[in-house]
């Protein structure tokens, strides 16, 4: 069963249509992820979930209940990193923990949580003299205190440093592992394809694309070369024996694995006519070229560019 | 409710006042030096028979004041402002245990502050008369009254504003509360500043602590009116986010 159903999800924040008809499940055992860039309404999204905002219609159910009206019987089982903040400056982490350890029926050990998200060493700081990574390494200890069924981290390695990233990145891995369903927002592509079970593109406010990494990223192998505009493909086709497309100007894809024999017959056919290569890859797509692939095709019909209204919250 | 959650949420509480120089300033420091400061020498004239016999009562209801008004609006708007209270939202901990967590550090605190403060005072020289039962009853209405608008403040203000405004009215009400000189001297405008918590407090505290005389009917009317329509309006308007 899905941990997390969103079904025709809209939300206005701020007089603005911030979330507009989003619909998407998260597992149990599974990272999912909120990929887009900021404005795209990843934190609206999570913070109904949380029960901090209402639907204006369609609806949120965590672990089948709904956060904004039965908050008593769902918060023993989240774990929540907000955005920005959420801890208190003054307290060092070893107080932080315990005391938010008192929240939960069966919390984990002060020490032992410490050590998992590798701040045994500062435990006695405040954590206004923590580094930004280490604070955020905090909210997510305090996130996990109370052992949640369901996670929800947003932008937990914005601004971290990478050893803090690395840190951050294998709580979230034994998190998965342990059956927790783990909803994450991010705008950067590296951490979603590093982490993601299940992405989910936002872009404006609604969603352009959804499914599991391998499925986004194409299953079949190819071969992508630059050269110059309107050559003919059809001919490049019949010789290869698989599809070739001029997807923009000058850009070709060929839905052939690369093995030598068809990267021979390009080069070969270009120096048959006499064509200049500009550029050779082979293999599979990278996230970064769907992402903006879809990103591209979708804002070209509203004029739009992503992330205009990419002030991000205070 | 959760004792656990409650209890460790009252010491977090409590520390947080104890700890940081800037709360202990304003919730000790202030009264201890103002009462041996006043009582020692003869700055103001107070028409009593000993000046610790009016300045005694007076630093009590400053300390209250500086406690359930000054120091519970800065830190609850901080919280506010640093995300906690919204965070707080997704964790078991219930916004009435909160409350009632805040509420103990409170009492905790003035508790302390009694203490020291009355036992400074005895050291001068006060012989209070037995109004303490009238005196607590007064100091609880009004810790009420000013918690209200401490909540008030950090609950619709940003922090730096709620800092400005608590002090602002921290500075104002003891100028014009009856605790530094007797309301007297403000001529027509007593009548006026009567109206305030503070003022009523220092009303109830003066007569019941010091000179033993009863305590005024309005006095009582004014800490029951501001302890019931300052914590409504903060009720109403309080907000756990800033955004």
């Amino acid at each position: 069963m899905e941990s997390i159903a969103v079904s025709q999800l809209s939300v206005h924040r701020r007089g603005v249509l911030a979330v507009d008809s989003v619909s998407f499940t998260a597992r149990a055992g599974e990272v999912t992820v909120l990929l887009g860039p900021n404005g795209a309404g990843k934190t609206t999204t999570v913070e109904t979930l949380e029960g901090y905002l209402r639907p204006d219609r369609g609806s949120v159910r965590v672990l089948g209940l709904d956060p904004a009206h039965q908050r008593a019987e769902l918060t023993p089982t989240l774990g929540v990193m907000l955005q920005e903040g959420g801890i208190y400056p003054p307290m060092t982490s070893a107080r932080a923990i315990s005391l938010f350890a008192s929240y939960y029926a069966n919390p984990l050990g002060v020490d032992e949580l410490l050590g998992i998200v590798g701040l045994s060493e500062v435990a006695g700081v405040p954590a206004k003299r923590l580094s930004g990574g280490q604070r955020r390494r905090l909210a997510l200890a305090l996130a996990l205190v109370g052992r949640p069924r369901v996670v929800f981290l947003d932008e937990p390695t914005a601004g971290v440093d990478p050893e803090g990233r690395l840190a951050i990145r294998g709580v979230i891995e034994q998190l998965r592992g342990e059956g927790v369903c783990i909803l994450l927002t991010t705008h950067e592509l590296e951490e979603a394809e590093r982490l993601a079970d299940h992405l989910v593109l936002l872009r404006a406010g609604t969603i352009v694309a959804d499914g599991t990494p391998a499925e986004l990223l194409g299953g079949a192998d190819e071969i992508r070369f630059a050269a110059a505009v309107g050559l003919p493909t059809e001919e490049l086709a019949a010789r290869l024996g698989a599809a070739v497309r001029e997807e923009r100007p000058g850009e070709y894809r060929v839905a052939r694995a690369p093995d030598p024999a068809a990267l021979a017959g390009v080069t070969t056919w270009l120096a048959e006519r006499g064509v200049a290569l500009d550029e050779l890859r082979g293999g599979r797509r990278r996230l970064e070229e769907v992402f903006l692939e879809l990103l591209v095709e979708e804002a070209q019909p509203r004029e739009a560019a992503p992330g205009r209204r990419g002030r991000r919250r205070r | 409710m959760n004792t656990n959650a409650l209890l460790a949420q009252s010491r977090e509480e409590i520390r947080m006042t104890l700890e940081q120089g800037e709360r202990l300033l304003l919730t000790f420091v202030i009264p201890i030096l103002g009462l041996i400061l006043f009582s020692e020498t003869p700055i103001v004239s107070t028409g009593t028979s000993s000046r610790v016999e009016f300045f005694a009562p007076s630093a009590l209801a400053l300390a209250v004041m500086s406690t359930a008004m000054v120091n519970l609006a800065v830190a609850t708007g901080f919280e506010r402002s640093w995300g906690v209270l919204k965070r707080l939202g997704t964790t078991p901990l219930t916004p009435g245990a909160l409350l009632a967590a805040k509420a103990v550090a409170v009492i905790v605190v003035e508790l302390v502050q009694t203490i020291v403060l009355l036992g400074i005072a005895l050291g001068l020289g006060w012989r209070p008369h037995a109004g303490a039962g009238v005196a607590v009853g007064a100091a609880l209405l009004a810790t009420v009254a000013f918690a209200g608008l401490g909540f008030l403040m950090a609950g619709t203000l940003r922090a730096e504003a709620t800092l400005a405004v608590a002090n602002g009215l921290y500075v104002v009400f003891l100028g014009i509360s009856g605790m530094m000189f007797p309301l007297s001297r403000l001529g027509g405008f007593a009548d006026v500043a009567r109206l305030l918590p503070p003022t009523a407090l220092a009303d109830a505290l003066h007569p019941a602590l010091g000179s033993g005389a009863g305590v005024p009917a309005e006095a009582w009317i004014v800490l029951a009116a501001w302890a019931v329509v300052a914590p409504a309006l903060a009720a109403w308007r309080f907000r756990f986010a800033t955004d």
